[in-house]
């Protein structure tokens, strides 16, 4: 689990993140959504580390990661793993290679033991014989799922996604949703997605936190939705006409 | 200041949360082929023609009976280990290496290669840029003994060919009045400029932020400042070795 607490962070003098309290549960698929440029991924950023909060605390099964010292940070970074939006797969390195990175700077697992763990979870996600083609050669689709494979590829209790979805036709997007669902319930691990993609939302959103310019709006799963009667939250998810056509449609039942 | 300030806290973060010695050796051996090995070929041709051209420079610029025909040879001699060899081929260098590490580090950064060595629990800054720093270190030196020995030879092929000098008073020229400690001096410069290149290169591409159009700003930013480091040491250098 993760607890977020009272999460304050700004740039330039300009407030960003405005005192967000989330929590965020095990075994379950936690969805931060909101409109672009509201704060999501900076609040995301701030959960791994990758920017230092100016106030609140962020805590990783009771530990306070935002006080920690240098040896308990590492260590909670190494139960980490995450996907990027564009998979950020180093590109001098096979899809085998940089599945086995993690073990090969973390882990002193024999070298039968890492290739048989990256087999393992280049199967998972479907890839299996892919293990020496370049980032190169992968579809948008394809780097996204090797980046899930070395996101869990060493035992991760927590996986973040930012946008799993951007870039991806809608079959893709339904499959790496999926992905992202089976592997947090198989694994029992934390998963946290950003997102702005209502489609994801309703897949997969087990426990979802709205933030909008820099506040937590709202907090519910995929089934209380589209009960809201938050302005902002009801504007953001009806946006795109499909979504309207599916807000009359419940209306008139 | 403000940017000299964070250059020597980005060189400080490069010791802190070290990976395996291990892991070092192997990236340095293969940071040594793309920075060093690879640079053989520019370095071979530049080296090559910067001593024919310097030999036949020399010789129009001496022409009188009472200097002795040994003497260009001495002075594209001294000329190639004091100067032209570590600061010369340093400016190619820079060029060369320096927009390459700029450009790879900046890509890596905008591609979010770095965030995900960082959400791994890697010193990025260790991982990628110490080996770099280290390879220049090893390599360049070994560069610029190649180049002067290349110089060398290029300013005898040119200067007996266009018989401007001949091959005895060449060789008797660049052993006459040899001062070893002119050596030291060049090997002093070229560990210098090689922790320049990199470093400075490193730093450009490291904090690169935005997208293509930044990445190629940081590559020619890494040059420029890399040349500048190096013409502003070699100056202080000289001043207080020679």
């Amino acid at each position: 689990m993760i607890e977020v607490k009272g999460l304050w962070k700004s740039f330039s003098g300009k407030d960003i993140i405005k005192g967000i309290d989330a929590t965020f549960e095990q075994g379950k698929c936690n969805m931060i959504i909101g409109a672009s440029g509201t704060g999501k991924s900076v609040l995301l950023k701030n959960i791994v580390g990758l920017v230092e909060p100016d106030k609140g605390s962020i805590l990783y099964g009771g530990r306070d990661f935002t006080a920690a010292d240098k040896n308990l940070k590492t260590e909670i970074r190494r139960e980490i793993g995450m996907l990027f939006q564009g998979g950020a797969l180093f590109d001098s390195m096979t899809v085998e290679q940089n599945i086995m990175f993690p073990l090969d700077i973390l882990t002193d697992m024999p070298k039968d033991e890492k290739f048989d763990r990256v087999n393992e979870c280049l199967k998972r996600v479907d890839l299996v014989n892919s293990n020496h083609k370049m980032p190169s050669e992968l579809s948008g689709g394809m780097k996204k799922r090797v980046g899930i494979a070395r996101a869990i590829v060493n035992n991760s209790k927590y996986l973040f996604c930012d946008e799993p979805n951007s870039g991806l036709d809608p079959q893709t997007s339904i499959i790496i949703d999926n992905l992202i669902k089976e592997i947090t319930v198989d694994l029992d691990i934390t998963t946290v997605v950003v997102s702005h993609d209502m489609n994801s939302v309703m897949e997969i959103g087990d426990n979802i936190v709205f933030v909008y310019q820099g506040h937590k709006l709202w907090e519910g799963n995929n089934k209380t939705i589209f009960d809201t009667d938050v302005p902002e939250l009801e504007d953001f998810i009806f946006a795109n006409n499909l979504m309207r056509i599916v807000k009359k449609n419940r209306e008139q039942l | 200041m403000n940017s000299i300030g964070r250059f020597v806290l980005f060189i400080r973060s490069m010791f802190l949360r070290r990976e395996s010695f291990v892991t070092y050796v192997r990236l340095t051996i293969d940071e040594c082929i793309k920075i060093g090995v690879n640079s053989i070929f520019l370095v071979s041709i530049v080296s090559t023609f910067i001593g024919a051209v310097t030999t036949l420079q020399t010789a129009y610029n001496l022409v009188s009976p009472f200097i002795p025909d040994y003497v260009i040879a001495l002075v594209v001699r001294d000329m190639t280990v004091l100067e032209l060899a570590p600061t010369v081929m340093a400016i190619v260098y820079a060029g060369k290496v320096g927009s390459n590490i700029a450009g790879e580090l900046g890509t890596m950064r905008i591609t979010e290669q770095i965030d995900a060595l960082e959400v791994m629990g890697i010193n990025s800054a260790s991982y990628l840029v110490l080996p770099k720093i280290l390879a220049s270190i090893i390599t360049y030196p070994m560069l610029v003994v190649l180049s002067a020995f290349l110089s060398l030879v290029g300013g005898y092929i040119a200067g007996t060919l266009t018989g401007v000098i001949s091959a005895v008073d060449y060789v008797y020229g660049i052993r006459a009045e040899f001062l070893e400690y002119n050596i030291t001096f060049a090997l002093a410069k070229s560990y210098t400029f090689a922790f320049i290149v990199a470093a400075l290169s490193a730093y450009k591409g490291f904090y690169t932020k935005g997208g293509a159009l930044e990445v190629g700003i940081a590559s020619t930013s890494a040059v420029t400042n890399s040349c500048i480091g190096i013409l502003c040491a070699d100056f202080v250098l000289t001043k207080l070795l020679l």
